[in-house]
């Protein structure tokens, strides 16, 4: 090849590494349109409130102004991490009043069920009407209501909203992402296993990519863990689970705008699911290690028994805290980052927060992969303990020393 | 009652980072004494770190 690889590496690494930039760059602030416009043509991802700025030069802002401009900022990154009833890639038009993206289907259990098209709700701004019923999208907690046909919200002295929530099976934002990656996953693997057949055990296309990971994870992973032994049965999780929040990671960088694993309600229900693999494929041995610990006097057993049962729960509790408040914390300092193009507010902000946001992109980029792969070893760990037979060695031991 | 969290979550972190940077540093040591056990020095310095990392972030939820 003439063209040496370093550079186009690089460059590709460049250009993934800006795709958050497109997926956060906003119109918070009219004002600050001419140093958005100096980054990201596009602007805004989501909906949040575009209608407040008159266009104020940044000179004759006063505190007021800024601290208004510091609320929507903080809201805007609130927004980014909320799961959304449709798909807003950006907007645009002199207020942000157009979107660009497309709505999903929103299914509502509430006397009956409800079924529409979210564009009824018109990015939240707008009162659905469905066989009679009115519902609206509170703008704090994203959630929706059933409202009269106004679409007032009432509210109890907390600030909570005492409006009738219907049951909400929609297709959101987040569940179409989880759908579509696991529709990716199936297609990729499916065709990884299908050219072995085809091609003499020899994988091609996307497949030779993947090949070496589903390796790894194999035997770098599984067998080292997990033991020779038992490995096969828990590689189907492990190579799901590990691929699953890798893509939702990536996918999470893009300027989709997604935000999945996040999600508390995600990663409970993957913890969740390695917890009830860890309970009921495990052996004698792990519940004796739990209710009976050997090897130690028996006031101590009583002691151990209860520490050891709350283990068993603390370790899926701490995965999925875990993957959340690394991808919260990593969209969060992504945005803030964004953010303070707006807040310098002048020649010097703009440079400074594309450098920054840009190299913190290189970095979860990593972050993407490494939480995979942390959640992928922690669950193989724990699945090992499981399934370990160490009684006859642990006698042997004994024995000989 | 929110600055003693805020000052107690603090030294969480800190505590976390100390953690965090002697699992670095030692796993720089052990790859410099021992190169060809990069694979496995490495693996065991991410376990570490992330069990060390969950606590962290337990304290800065404690705050939330």
């Amino acid at each position: 090849m003439v063209i040496s690889k370093k550079p186009l590496q690089f460059f590709i690494a460049a250009l993934v590494a800006c795709l958050p930039l497109f997926s956060s760059a906003t119109t918070v602030n009219d004002t600050v349109t001419k140093a958005a416009a100096a980054t990201t043509s596009m602007e805004s991802a989501t909906h949040a409130e575009p209608k407040k700025a008159e266009g104020h030069e940044v000179e004759n802002a006063n505190l007021t102004e800024e601290q208004k401009a510091d609320l929507e900022r903080k809201a805007h990154i609130k927004h980014h991490l909320m799961d959304s009833h449709d798909f807003t890639l950006f907007t645009y038009g002199k207020e942000g009043e157009k979107y660009f993206g497309f709505p999903l289907p929103v299914i509502l259990l509430d006397n009956g069920v409800h079924f529409f098209s979210s564009s009824k709700f018109e990015h939240g701004e707008g009162v659905a009407e469905s066989n009679g019923s009115y519902f609206k999208i509170n703008h704090h907690d994203g959630l929706v209501y059933r409202t009269d046909a106004e679409g007032t919200f009432t509210e109890d002295d907390k600030g909570h909203v005492t409006n009738v929530k219907p049951l909400d099976f929609s297709i959101t934002k987040s569940l179409f992402m989880i759908l579509l990656v696991g529709l990716l996953m199936f297609i990729l693997f499916r065709g990884l296993g299908k050219s072995y057949k085809q091609n003499g055990s020899i994988a091609k296309g996307a497949g030779r990519f993947f090949e070496p990971i589903v390796l790894y994870i194999r035997d770098d992973i599984a067998i080292p863990n997990i033991g020779e032994k038992h490995y096969k049965k828990y590689m189907s999780f492990l190579l799901t689970i590990f691929f699953f929040i890798w893509f939702l990671n990536m996918f999470g960088l893009t300027p989709l705008g997604v935000n999945i694993t996040g999600n508390l309600a995600i990663t409970a229900s993957l913890a969740l699911i390695t917890y009830l693999i860890t309970t009921f494929t495990a052996k004698k041995d792990y519940w004796g290690h739990i209710f009976w610990m050997p090897g130690v006097p028996v006031p101590m057993k009583f002691i151990l028994a209860p520490i050891e049962l709350l283990g068993t729960i603390i370790k899926p509790f701490s995965l999925m805290i875990r993957l959340y408040a690394n991808m919260v914390a990593g969209h969060i300092v992504l945005m803030s980052l964004i953010a303070l193009m707006y807040t310098f507010n002048s020649p010097i902000g703009s440079p400074l927060s594309f450098f920054l946001a840009f190299v913190l992109s290189l970095l979860e980029i990593l972050v993407a992969l490494l939480q995979a792969y942390i959640f992928t070893m922690l669950a193989a760990l724990y699945f090992g303990a499981a399934v370990e037979e160490h009684h006859h060695e642990e006698h042997h031991e004994v024995a000989h020393h | 009652m929110e600055i003693p969290k805020i000052v107690g979550a603090g030294l969480v972190v800190i505590g976390a980072g100390i953690g965090i940077g002697r699992i670095g540093g030692s796993a720089m040591d052990a790859i410099a004494r021992q190169p060809e056990a990069t694979g496995k020095i490495q693996t065991a310095m991410l376990i570490a770190a992330a069990l060390i990392e969950g606590i962290g972030f337990a304290a800065l939820f404690a705050v939330n």
